[in-house]
């Protein structure tokens, strides 16, 4: 082979060639059956219309800029099938994700590396075009020579993304098992970025990531995402989805999106939640957005004032949900009544057997439920706060409001 | 029930913004001159036009702000991924060739509406185009928005000043709803140029790109639906009183021809300061207003259609072809305004041309994808509505092709 890559936009409409040399016609599409070969490209397609034939991946003898010569004649007619992924229809123009470069990107061409398989040429995906580069050749496409094109674009820089990092969208469930289409390059990117990707696309794509998530995940991403886009995705979700992404999330932001949406639905959504976090997030609805109470989380770290720094940390261990944002230990009287509060780090550095308050507690600074989000904020800023103590009518400990909670309370702004 | 329209009227104030903008922005410099023209030469006669073109406006706008709502995408999008990239790149290359000289004409409007005020254009187009780029750049979206949404309320200075002129109120009604044709060619070329000039090719992308920047959703469609009506109204209302203002203060004293719109703020001298100044104020403010919207939307829609990373919230590292693209126009569209013997108004007839020649594939393509079951599900046109627009859209564009030839005969003469 004299040159391996071959472009997609020059696979469409180059001649087929029987074996006497005869042409048969020109390729319309290209498919991907990804069930049989994540890369290879299985079929071929030739004709135009509704008369198509199909030129299955071993029928090929040679592929390049010249043409395709078959080693077999007996083409099959076209048939729709759900299991693959056409190129020219279902890839080219549309949008993918690009998990390494975290963007929503739009598919301008696809390159191919010609290779060899069993003595005879097949068509490997190797990435994605974006970028000028691709554009140009889109465009000079059937203007100029393959060949001349080829010269010119590479004074352009190339633009690409690995096939290994193309995430497709696919709205249809069915069709995004049959096409064995997988979420694990999206779940494993950060919810912020995944939150930004997702904001980007337009809603049945989201619909369909978060269809298809891990609920823990979608979770994570949705509570990063605007509120308005969160309602939209939540209001696209079967209740039943819906109520298993809700539980993931933190309490507090649950019921932030929760409030967010027509009663009767939010009502639905907690009907089916499990229990537990049903209850601490119907206790948050209570309050308004916009108060103590509704930017507060109801899961929080408390020990009794006369316990040991051992138990303290005992008490961390039991809230593994909690366990990556602990900063403050909260003493508490039996009644749950706020006596004093102590940086984690200090339970962690004393012997285990040290009484918390040996370790000089700190006078607690609290918020009343119903105080206003901007007087929250006043208080994180003029005591330096990591965390702050929410209490209720009675004095008792309701929740607590972590510095995070305060930095999107004041970017929304 | 008064919960149900107190929901409704939140809903509305949520979603607007992109039809009132963008019914307003058709007022710019150049449809302020069109209108003063007209009212200066045939007085109250052409008012019966302003009640069709509200309905043209409405039957465009609202196709468009709905594929918004329902597809989650801009129509460039749209058109990218059904009709390919080909296609897409000439209707951009041809929108934003037309959109240049748009600017043009809007940076010229700022320079002659500030002369009235005795500041030279060497001093106040430099200055306009520096604050045009810096909101736009240095602004997020959602601000620049209310920006806009101030600016739309300035309009009503022309509302002011038409009272000012104290024109007769009876005849004004009266021309309202009596069409008049005469077959007087000037008359007829006014017509056209009325009607013509009222749809544009930026307005359909620009209208679709924010409502979808805006997050408004198929369910709040009802209500954006509204907002679109509203606006094209408004833009008629405005419209009305500046025929009206030159009616009055024109064409009753003497039919003429007038050479811009700041001839028009001239002759309302006689009526008082305050009128003239207002008409005066009016312009500077349509005109800096389009001179900030074409070249973003000019740059975003380019973008999108092409694949380019795009928007404001991007750093010039990650969209530089945005950047440098709305930068370009903005630079180009205010600098030749500082060439002296620049052929403007040839420049002005070229876009026209252009405008009209994109037109009817806009129409077309946006009435193909709005009847997309695939793309609109539920939300495609009635048989009913469907049978309105393709009227509209063949009155408009028989009317369009119809300003080309009268262009191009101005322009070969």
């Amino acid at each position: 082979m004299a040159q391996e890559l071959l472009y997609l936009t020059e696979l469409l409409g180059l001649r087929v060639y029987d074996l006497k040399g005869r042409v048969l016609g020109r390729v319309s599409d290209a498919a991907l059956v990804p069930v049989i070969h994540p890369v290879r490209v299985d079929r071929i397609f030739i004709g135009g219309g509704l008369a198509w034939l199909t030129i299955s991946q071993d029928q090929v003898q040679r592929v390049g800029l010249d043409g395709i010569f078959l080693n077999d004649e007996n083409l099959t007619p076209y048939h729709p099938d759900e299991s693959m992924l056409r190129l020219e229809r279902d890839l080219l123009d549309q949008q993918i994700i690009d998990a390494q470069g975290r963007k929503v990107v739009r598919v301008n061409d696809v390159t191919f590396e010609v290779a060899s398989e069993e003595g005879h040429d097949v068509l490997l995906i190797r990435e994605v075009d974006i970028g000028l580069r691709s554009v140009f050749r889109r465009l000079a496409q059937g203007v100029l020579p393959r060949r001349i094109i080829r010269r010119i674009q590479s004074r352009i820089a190339p633009n690409s993304i690995g096939w290994e990092f193309c995430s497709i969208l696919e709205p249809d469930p069915q069709r995004r098992l049959r096409l064995n289409i997988s979420m694990s390059l999206i779940e494993k990117m950060r919810p912020a970025d995944l939150a930004d990707i997702v904001e980007e696309l337009s809603p049945d794509d989201r619909e369909a990531l978060f269809e298809a998530m891990e609920p823990e995940i979608a979770a994570e991403a949705l509570s990063e995402v605007e509120p308005e886009i969160q309602t939209q995705i939540i209001e696209s979700l079967e209740t039943e989805r819906a109520a298993d992404i809700i539980e993931e999330m933190d309490p507090d932001e649950a019921a932030d999106v929760l409030g967010d949406l027509e009663e009767q639905m939010s009502e639905e959504i907690l009907e089916e939640m499990e229990d537990a976090p049903k209850a601490e997030v119907e206790e948050l609805l209570e309050y308004d957005e916009d108060t103590a109470g509704g930017l507060m989380n109801t899961a929080f770290v408390a020990v009794h004032e006369s316990a040991t720094a051992a138990d303290a940390l005992e008490a961390v261990r039991s809230q593994p949900d909690l366990t990556d944002g602990v900063t403050t230990i909260f003493l508490t009287d039996i009644d749950g009544r706020l006596k004093g509060v102590l940086p984690v780090t200090r339970a962690l550095i004393a012997r285990p057997d040290a009484a918390l308050t040996g370790l000089n507690p700190e006078e607690p600074i609290t918020a009343h439920v119903d105080d206003k989000a901007a007087r929250v904020a006043e208080l994180f800023d003029k005591y330096n706060l990591l965390a702050l103590a929410v209490v209720d009518e009675e004095g008792r400990m309701a929740g607590a409001v972590t510095a995070d909670d305060i930095i999107t309370l004041l970017r929304r702004k | 029930m008064f919960k149900r329209a107190k929901y409704h009227l939140l809903v509305f104030f949520a979603v607007i913004g992109p039809g009132f903008i963008t019914a307003m922005v058709d007022n710019d410099a150049g449809g302020i001159f069109t209108y003063s023209q007209a009212g200066a030469k045939y007085g109250y006669l052409p008012l019966w036009t302003l009640l069709p073109i509200t309905v043209l406006l409405v039957v465009t706008q609202e196709m468009c702000s709905r594929m918004g709502a329902v597809t989650g995408k801009g129509l460039s999008d749209l058109i990218r991924e059904e009709y390919g990239l080909r296609t897409t790149f000439f209707m951009m290359a041809a929108l934003v060739a037309a959109n240049l000289t748009n600017v043009m004409a809007n940076f010229a409007g700022v320079a002659s509406s500030l002369e009235l005020f005795g500041i030279s254009r060497y001093f106040t187009v430099p200055l306009a185009a520096a604050a045009v780029w810096l909101l736009i750049v240095k602004g997020s979206y959602a601000r620049v928005e209310k920006i806009f949404l101030f600016a739309t309320i300035l309009y009503v200075s022309y509302i002011i000043s038409g009272f000012m002129v104290k024109p007769d109120w009876k005849e004004a009604a009266l021309y309202s709803v009596k069409p008049v044709l005469m077959l007087d060619p000037g008359y007829i070329t006014m017509l056209i140029g009325m009607v013509g000039t009222s749809v544009a090719p930026w307005m359909q992308f620009y209208l679709q790109a924010a409502v979808v920047e805006k997050g408004i959703g198929a369910k709040d469609y009802a209500e954006s639906r509204i907002e679109v009506i509203v606006g094209c109204v408004a833009m008629s209302v405005i419209a009305f009183f500046i025929i009206v203002s030159c009616a009055g203060a024109i064409h009753s004293v003497k039919p003429r021809d007038i050479n811009d719109a700041t001839d028009a703020a001239l002759a309302l001298k006689p009526f008082g300061n305050a009128a003239y100044l207002l008409f005066g104020a009016g312009l500077f403010n349509a005109s800096l207003f389009a001179a900030c919207i074409l070249p973003l939307s000019t740059s975003y829609t380019v973008c999108e259609g092409l694949g380019f990373e795009s928007g404001v919230n991007k750093s010039f590292r990650e969209a530089p072809i945005f950047y440098w693209l709305f930068t370009g126009l903005i630079v180009i569209g205010a600098g030749v305004i500082l060439v002296p013997g620049f052929p403007l108004v040839k420049m002005i007839l070229a876009s026209q041309v252009l405008n009209g020649i994109l037109l009817p594939f806009v129409l077309v393509f946006m009435l193909l994808l709005v009847n997309k079951q695939r793309l609109m599900k539920k939300w495609v046109n009635s048989r009913f509505y469907n049978s309105v627009a393709w009227m509209s859209v063949v009155v408009l564009i028989g009317l369009t092709l119809a300003l080309i030839v009268l262009s191009i005969r101005d322009l070969l003469r």
